[in-house]
């Protein structure tokens, strides 16, 4: 019966129940008493190396922040229980549109994947392609910067915060999408 | 015990992503291609029943772990600053395809390339704190 169980969660899982479920995080941790939100911890992380002390950003009371760490943490290792456990039989079954698309920039799905799930273009970013590794570093620094900039990336703002009804987050989500879609529709197919 | 408990919700989270495919770079390009419902599903599935049920938590005065109700604490209107981050941040998703709690959990996965990527997007958080009062806030 749990192996039953267990190859039932391991098929991907429909749009409304994965949204359903991220709904589900939101309400245990608003619950807990905390607000869903990620990108705080990068911000937790500088602090916890010691940039409190020269930046004024930085100084918060890392005792509070614990309880972040500890989900970000969690999250890794539900990422390695995921992946050892749970992995879905076929590569992720991304549209025929996009997958034609991807072929011509020379990202070929599902073998860009070098773990053929259909989860990361290993193909393009890897420790050996010069190329690869700056739009690594380029497409996490922007993240990063941009997060903390606008206080919150798609967990709090797309999710919890649209969830709240904020205008701000709705504003910043809508910047989301401007960034996004310059990125996936303009510079992308120049860099690669 | 609270903080232990919040890694338990971190794992989840982690299941929750993996499964519903959101932690996969390809998932984001179809979406920003507008080629496939999925990610515009999840995102709105969760949007709309986190609304209802944030509503009912706060109608109902549900108490919190801690003893309060629910509330939200929102950030300053700057029309500029919302547009201006949010489209930063949307040019770093669609490049490395991940936003933050996705960098978390494919490292999980074994992606060690990631890291390199969740690096980076900690350098970016230092380099927005030590520079970034000077931009529109």
């Amino acid at each position: 019966m749990v192996q039953g169980f267990i190859d039932q969660i391991s098929q991907p899982w429909h749009w409304a129940v994965s949204g359903a479920a991220i709904a589900g995080i939101v309400f245990l941790m608003t619950w807990m008493g905390r607000s869903f939100g990620v990108s705080t911890s990068f911000k937790g992380w500088c602090s916890l190396l010691g940039a409190g002390r020269r930046f004024k950003f930085f100084q918060m009371d890392l005792k509070d922040e614990l309880w972040r760490f500890m989900f970000v943490i969690g999250a890794v290792i539900g990422g390695v229980i995921a992946v050892s456990f749970l992995r879905s039989p076929e590569p992720v079954d991304i549209s025929a549109a996009t997958v034609e698309y991807l072929g011509g920039l020379g990202i070929d799905y599902p073998a860009a994947d070098h773990k053929m799930l259909g989860f990361f273009p290993t193909s393009l970013f890897n420790f050996s392609n010069i190329t690869g590794l700056l739009l690594a570093v380029a497409g996490g620094f922007l993240v990063g910067f941009g997060a903390r900039y606008g206080q919150g990336c798609t967990s709090g703002h797309a999710i919890t915060g649209l969830s709240h009804l904020q205008v701000q987050s709705l504003l910043t989500v809508i910047g989301f999408f401007i960034g996004g879609l310059v990125m996936t529709h303009l510079l992308f197919p120049l860099f690669v | 015990m609270r903080n232990f408990a919040f890694l338990i919700v971190g794992i989840l989270f982690g299941i929750i992503l993996t499964k519903s495919e959101a932690i996969s770079w390809f998932r984001i390009h179809e979406m920003f291609r507008f080629e496939s419902f999925h990610m515009y599903g999840i995102i709105g599935t969760a949007v709309v029943l986190g609304a209802l049920g944030l509503l009912l938590m706060k109608r109902s005065r549900v108490k919190t772990l801690d003893g309060n109700e629910v509330s939200y604490k929102g950030m300053q209107y700057n029309l500029t600053r919302h547009v201006l981050a949010g489209s930063i941040f949307g040019l770093g998703w669609a490049l490395v395809g991940s936003c933050p709690g996705p960098m978390y959990i494919l490292v999980g996965h074994g992606y060690w390339i990631v890291l390199v990527i969740l690096l980076s997007a900690i350098v970016g958080t230092f380099v927005y704190g030590v520079f970034g009062q000077k931009l529109p806030h």
